[in-house]
């Protein structure tokens, strides 16, 4: 039994608190059931549940903090592990940049927990896994995919009396199909809190006729294009961007958003007028917890408006030493856009290049956010509003900042999977001039 | 694919704890002895209801997986960890499929129970099978040990020791240019278990070690910022690494130091806060096409993602294609004789080699370690293979390279240690420079990416100087090396010595689904490309 009740966490967290003679103390209890299932080959190669729960418990002496975890409950155990945290917490240095605990929070509940994922069992996973492996084996095609789902609860407390208690649920689907022959791939990925109205069967369509269409690829020189950036396409560059939106490396003056001279560039217009990027943990299309790790309410704020930096992530430390107010660190990402989808801005398109996906993206200069990495499962010509041909997949040397002032269009956003970051987003697809494509790749 | 937010994860507070990797425990902890006398009773108690549950082949992981951080920055220590993790996990092959349950109570109910459920996934997972797992024999080896041959226990260096190093390092830094210096030391260790049907019970204890740092050096007026990470490798060593022996430095051209056998963290911390310095006043690389001269600093991580990754099995056959990616060295291509790179070029794959991350005496799925080909005079010979794989290369045996991360994980085909073998001819590096016209000198592992397939690569690296007319000249930046793997490998013109052969490596590296981690070392003398294709980085905001 890995998911406590309100009342049950309760209970094991004020046990905690009332046990500990340190200064300050606060609690955390996290416990998941995660379920997942992986195939290739056409065949189901691995599949299990995994479930855990744990208790983590941090307590100060001054500026002295220690930490221990647990994952046993009784009150043995809730003694045991208290009294680790403060043995530890006496053996530690004094931590320069010590902050007290956070003060009694009200949190507004969000949307994140949906009863038809927490309902998943093993005979949901398998059909997920037939019905994308099916019409792939049908149509001479081969499906590689994973589908990971889980229900999750968190509760902390803390010696000053804060308490907070939420569910939630997840649900990340993501499958690669490939020719027999193996030269051409597609793939499609879906991002869920509420599962209730997946079909593999039909998503299964979208990756099978990427792998189909993508094949006889043609080689285009590499240069700048106008492309199309599909919303999968688009996240990988915008969320490695975010890494920093933080004030302290902005103040240190190691981030694109320090100002030169000193300072950061808050308020600053950096970006096309047209950019809109606001946090929302009650957006029902993106929904995420309502404090973030450090228990701080989340709030429902722009990040860049019209253009000009909003907001920047201020650590609850380095707010107090700049005289400004600490909020909790976002938890997803929405960027505004138009109507469009992608196949409308195609339609708007007399040259370019439609990008279904990237890949391996990774940091060349953190001065610009210069980032390389690949497109792939899908690279095609537009001209005259309409897909010609399949090209050969391209390295791309393009930083998201340069990249969200070349903007011709953005069309309707949509929640994204796949990604690497850890937020949950939203992102338009995106017509944009004069991308970076510094050379060709032979990989399909 | 690695983990790119390793360390920015490994953060801070409470959150940092929440990470999913065991639990926390105070540092005496760490050196507490396993009872193995529990773990033989744990692994009989597995093998003996797998017999009775009609496996074919059942083996089991006892494990336990110490895990030591100590995370600084300047003069503040952000964050110490000590985590442990224990528990067994059971994989059984039945009516040829496989099935794999773990548990983290170590009674023999918990462990006979995981056992009944790895038996009845195998079961589920047999109808849906289309072929029958084909596993290579592997002769029982009874009781058996192996350990790291460390001098010194990480682990039990006191953690107040390990800090006034790492504020050392921090103050020598900050002293010699840097504004900014994170400096971590990671220690690793898994005392892990295994017994199978095949009769061996194997006991290792393996240990690890990485000291990462990052001096910045920051411009304000101009509003740059540049970066010099440390050079250093993580080992398959104990915390001897750290004892900065004169005899384990290489003297190289341009006043460089390399790092072979042990490291000297204060000496490359200056070195660093120097050259974050000086790289704000670099001058900005010109792109076109050069002789690259590359440290074995900055070519394990090309080996690691041209060479090593490709030439996995699983990936090869399409196992990874929905993660990691399949790959361009196809079976037919070992058939027709490929060439993957000029005759000079010798790959060996090994888990045995002494200080790298790879060695272990065994692998776990039972198999004794060893070396082999895979690439020979510029040939593609070989890949690398697990127990139920190596019958698809028409092996006899494995080669050894099942590896899980943790023991709730199941074990797969994961990398070897894969070398580039020093060339036969003697040849220094600095003999090697002299011959180059127009070249660039490269140190330091840099940003790296490459394709699902392994042929399009673009790495950067931490230090580039030029070469002119066969002298090192000075740094430039902005400079990346773009690379099709195999023309890469056939442009190899020169391969010095054995005298410099040195280890690099990649501690978190990252593959499956959930994924993964693995550590492994990759080692090369310096090595000569020629008319390589180098891109200029700088943009304008």
């Amino acid at each position: 039994m890995s998911i406590f009740t309100e009342a049950q966490s309760k209970a094991i967290l004020d046990k905690v608190v009332a046990l500990s003679k340190a200064d300050e103390t606060s609690a955390r209890l996290t416990g998941a059931i995660e379920g997942n299932i992986r195939f290739a080959l056409n065949n189901i190669s691995t599949s299990g549940v995994v479930s855990d729960v744990s208790l983590a418990v941090q307590v100060s002496f001054g500026k002295r903090v220690g930490m221990a975890t647990i994952n046993e409950f009784d009150d043995a155990a809730l003694e045991r592990v208290v009294r680790r945290a403060e043995d530890l917490a006496r053996l530690a240095p004094e931590n320069p940049e010590f902050m007290p605990i956070i003060d009694k929070q009200s949190y507004k509940p969000s949307p994140t927990f949906a009863a038809a994922t927490a309902a998943i069992d093993p005979e949901f996973r398998a059909k997920v896994a037939a019905d994308s492996i099916g019409p792939c084996r049908e149509a001479k095609l081969t499906a590689a995919g994973f589908l990971e789902d889980g229900q999750s609860f968190v509760a902390f407390a803390n010696s000053k009396g804060n308490f907070g208690y939420q569910t939630a649920t997840s649900f990340n689907y993501t499958c690669t199909v490939r020719t027999d022959d193996g030269r051409g791939s597609g793939w499609v990925g879906r991002d869920l809190t509420d599962a209730g109205s997946f079909k593999a069967e039909s998503d299964i369509r979208i990756a099978m006729r990427k792998a189909t269409e993508s094949a006889e690829a043609k080689a285009l020189e590499p240069g700048k294009y106008t492309v199309i950036l599909e919303p999968h396409a688009a996240a990988g560059l915008i969320s490695f961007m975010m890494n920093f939106f933080d004030a302290r490396q902005a103040d240190e003056g190691r981030s694109f958003l320090s100002k030169k001279g000193g300072g950061n560039k808050l308020g600053e217009q950096v970006y096309d007028p047209r950019v809109n990027l606001i946090a929302d943990p009650w957006d029902p299309r993106a929904p995420v917890m309502p404090w973030d790790v450090e228990g701080m309410p989340r709030e429902k704020m722009p990040i860049v408006e019209n253009g000009k930096v909003a907001a920047l992530n201020y650590s609850r430390y380095w707010a107090q030493k700049q005289g400004k107010r600490a909020v909790g660190a976002p938890g997803n990402l929405i960027m505004a856009g138009g109507d469009k989808t992608t196949a409308e801005l195609v339609k708007g398109t007399q040259k370019g290049i439609l990008v279904t996906r990237t890949w391996y993206i990774r940091m060349v200069d953190p001065q610009t956010v210069l980032l390389t990495g690949l497109t792939r499962d899908g690279t095609f010509y537009i001209e005259n509003g309409q897909i010609k041909h399949p090209i050969k997949n391209f390295r791309f040397n393009e930083s998201p900042v340069i990249m969200l002032n070349n903007i011709e269009e953005l069309g309707r956003p949509v929640r994204v999977a796949g990604d690497e970051s850890t937020l949950v987003m939203m992102i338009p697809p995106m017509k944009l001039r004069d991308f970076t494509f510094t050379s060709l790749s032979d990989a399909v | 694919m690695q983990r790119r937010d390793f360390l920015s994860s490994a953060g801070l507070g409470l959150a940092a704890l929440m990470l999913p990797y065991g639990r926390s425990v105070a540092a005496e902890a760490l050196l507490e002895p396993a009872d193995t006398a529990l773990r033989k009773r744990l692994a009989d108690v597995a093998l003996g209801a797998a017999r009775d549950g009609g496996a074919q082949y059942c083996d089991v992981r006892v494990g336990r997986y110490l895990r030591q951080s100590v995370l600084t920055r300047e003069a503040q220590v952000r964050n110490i960890v000590n985590a442990e993790s224990v528990g067994v996990g059971v994989r059984v092959l039945r009516d040829g499929a496989w099935g794999f349950a773990a548990t983290s109570q170590t009674t023999p109910d918990a462990v006979a129970a995981a056992t009944r459920q790895a038996l009845a996934i195998a079961k589920a997972n047999a109808r849906a099978q289309t072929r029958k797992v084909e596993l290579a024999p592997v002769q029982g080896v009874g009781e058996a040990r192996w350990a790291t041959p460390v001098r010194k226990n990480a682990l039990a260096v006191p953690v107040a020791d390990k800090v006034e190093l790492l504020m050392s390092v921090n103050a020598a830094a900050l002293k010699n240019g840097a504004d900014f210096v994170q400096s971590n030391l990671f220690a690793i260790n898994e005392q892990k278990y295994f017994a199978s049907t095949d009769g061996s019970y194997i006991d290792q204890d393996i240990h690890r070690i990485w000291l990462p740092l990052t001096a910045t050096a920051v411009d304000k007026a101009s509003g740059k910022f540049r970066t010099r990470d440390g050079l250093s490798a993580p080992m398959g060593m104990g915390f001897e690494y750290l004892d900065a022996d004169p005899a384990g430095k290489f003297a190289l051209p341009g006043g460089l130091t390399g790092y072979g056998r042990s490291y000297d963290v204060i000496e490359d911390a200056i070195a660093a806060a120097r050259h974050a310095r000086a790289k704000l006043k670099a001058p900005s690389a010109k792109p076109g096409k050069y002789d690259l001269v590359i440290d074995p600093s900055n070519l394990f991580l090309t080996i690691h993602e041209n060479v090593g990754h490709p030439l996995e099995l699983d990936r090869v056959l399409g196992y990874e294609a929905n993660y990691a990616g399949t790959s361009f060295a196809t079976l037919d291509k070992r058939e027709s004789g490929y060439r993957y790179g000029s005759e000079r070029v010798n790959f060996v794959a090994d888990k045995t080699r002494p200080g790298s991350l790879g060695a272990v005496g065994f692998d776990d799925e039972g198999v004794k370690t060893r070396e082999w080909d895979l690439v020979r005079d510029g040939v593609l010979v070989d890949y690398q293979a697990t127990r139920d794989e190596a019958h698809i290369l028409g092996h006899t045996q494995s080669h050894g390279c099942s590896y899980a991360d943790s023991w709730s994980s199941v074990q797969f085909q994961r990398m070897p240690n894969v070398s580039l073998r020093p060339g036969k001819d003697k040849l220094s590096v600095a003999d090697m420079i002299k011959g180059v016209e127009r070249g660039l000198y490269i140190h330091g592992r840099g940003s790296y990416s490459i394709d699902q397939q392994r042929y399009n690569a673009q790495f950067g690296g931490q230090l580039f100087f030029e070469i002119k007319n066969g002298q090192v000249a000075g740094l430039v930046e902005d400079a990346a090396y773009q690379i099709r793997t195999p023309e890469f490998w056939a442009s190899c013109s020169a391969i010095c010595d054995e005298r410099d052969f040195r280890l690099g490596g990649s501690f978190f590296d990252g593959k499956g689904q959930p994924s993964q981690v693995s550590a492994v070392s990759h080692g090369a003398a310096t090595a000569r490309f020629d008319g390589i294709n180098v891109i200029n980085t700088a943009r304008a905001l």
